[in-house]
């Protein structure tokens, strides 16, 4: 391809090819201070490319592809080339990862414990955890928490923070020395604007840690705490995890230690002030 | 001659109780089953010898408080397993 960027993420390393230079820059610059694969390898590779050549200047519609592909994927925008980018790696992720096993959570480690929070978007996992990596959190992840199945421990995998609708003008409030991406408005998930993880999110994304505690939470209802029961919490990880299946054994083993080795709550807040005020109590009660 | 229910062999299955649930992971298709009463109870009184389906409901009630036992509904429930593979027929 054209232009070409490559980048580690945690323990993943990816190559994106581009038939356009915009979006190449804009993920040089916004994983500037991010290393290369190991030994100049990817695991993944990505490709935008043009549906047909005349694409690549007239009405420029970016098709994602890769080493693993939805057949019906609709073209984005080139105006959301990085969104394309972004969405292709995890899709490779999501599809192709085997190493560990994917939980659709994000992470935040504090003492070396980790604190997993999943759910559908929209539950405000993302958020919570940018946030407290302002509150001397170490941001782990805001998409994928990688779990390794012979060590039980949660690696890192902080990529782009991806801030959607609301969340944007919270987060720019929250963070006003914190860099953000272009805002890409009218994406097929709404307005977004890509977080970069802060320095020490990056330094540290090498290092594992141990899962203390997993929660649900849910944005926009009366503040509530309730204990999730294992059986619930190994359902709902099954579902929230996108490569279960294809682990095997592996996945099985890997899940069921994590759900009896952690206790799982689901929280309801109505705003994050609320919600980061429910984490640290719930924590401190550990 | 009444048919004999035997628990697939153990090394068949990972088994691995998680409250009121039991997970229980199929090694032959890789299918993952969240299970409640009576299925885990039922597979450890099969056991590897088996049991026809008259003599797992007395096993049964030996050890549980089994009301009103019902037959075809435990054979019905037999069935199941037998199409997911952790009970088979001999």
């Amino acid at each position: 391809m054209k232009h070409v960027f490559s980048v580690r993420i945690g323990p993943v390393g990816f190559r994106v090819g581009s038939d356009w230079r915009a979006p190449i820059r804009q993920l040089a610059a916004l994983y500037a201070g991010y290393p290369q694969p190991e030994d100049g390898v990817p695991d993944f590779t990505v490709r935008l490319f043009a549906q047909r050549p005349w694409r690549r200047v007239i009405r420029p519609a970016v098709m994602i592809g890769g080493d693993f592909m939805i057949p019906d994927a609709a073209p984005l925008p080139l105006a959301q080339g990085l969104l394309a980018a972004e969405m292709a790696m995890n899709l490779q992720m999501a599809l192709g990862q085997r190493r560990y096993l994917l939980l659709h959570a994000s992470a935040v480690e504090r003492d070396g414990r980790v604190l997993l929070m999943t759910g559908e978007s929209g539950s405000g996992k993302s958020t919570l955890a940018a946030l407290l990596s302002q509150r001397g959190w170490r941001l782990m992840g805001d998409e994928f928490a990688l779990i390794d199945p012979v060590t039980g421990l949660a690696h890192a995998f902080p990529r782009l923070v991806s801030l959607k609708n609301a969340a944007i003008a919270v987060a720019e409030a929250a963070m006003p020395q914190a860099r953000f991406g272009p805002l890409l408005e009218g994406t097929p998930k709404g307005a977004i604007r890509h977080l970069v993880p802060d320095a020490a999110a990056v330094a540290a994304m090498d290092m594992p840690g141990k899962p203390a505690l997993l929660l649900f939470p849910r944005f926009g209802f009366a503040p509530d705490i309730r204990d999730v029961a294992p059986g619930e919490v190994f359902m709902r990880l099954t579902q929230a995890s996108t490569n279960y299946v294809a682990m095997g054994e592996r996945g099985f083993d890997a899940l069921t230690r994590l759900v009896l080795s952690i206790p799982a709550q689901a929280i309801d807040y109505p705003d994050t002030k609320h919600a980061l005020a429910q984490v640290e109590a719930l924590w401190e009660a550990l | 001659m009444a048919a004999v229910y035997r628990a697939a062999p153990a090394e068949a299955l990972r088994i691995v109780p998680l409250d009121a649930f039991t997970a229980i992971y199929h090694r032959a298709s890789g299918i993952t089953h969240l299970v409640g009463p009576p299925v885990p109870e039922i597979l450890t009184a099969l056991g590897p010898d088996g049991l026809t389906l008259p003599a797992l409901i007395a096993r049964l009630g030996d050890t549980y408080d089994l009301l009103d036992a019902d037959e075809a509904a435990l054979g019905a429930r037999l069935d199941e397993l037998v199409a997911a593979g952790l009970v088979r027929t001999a």
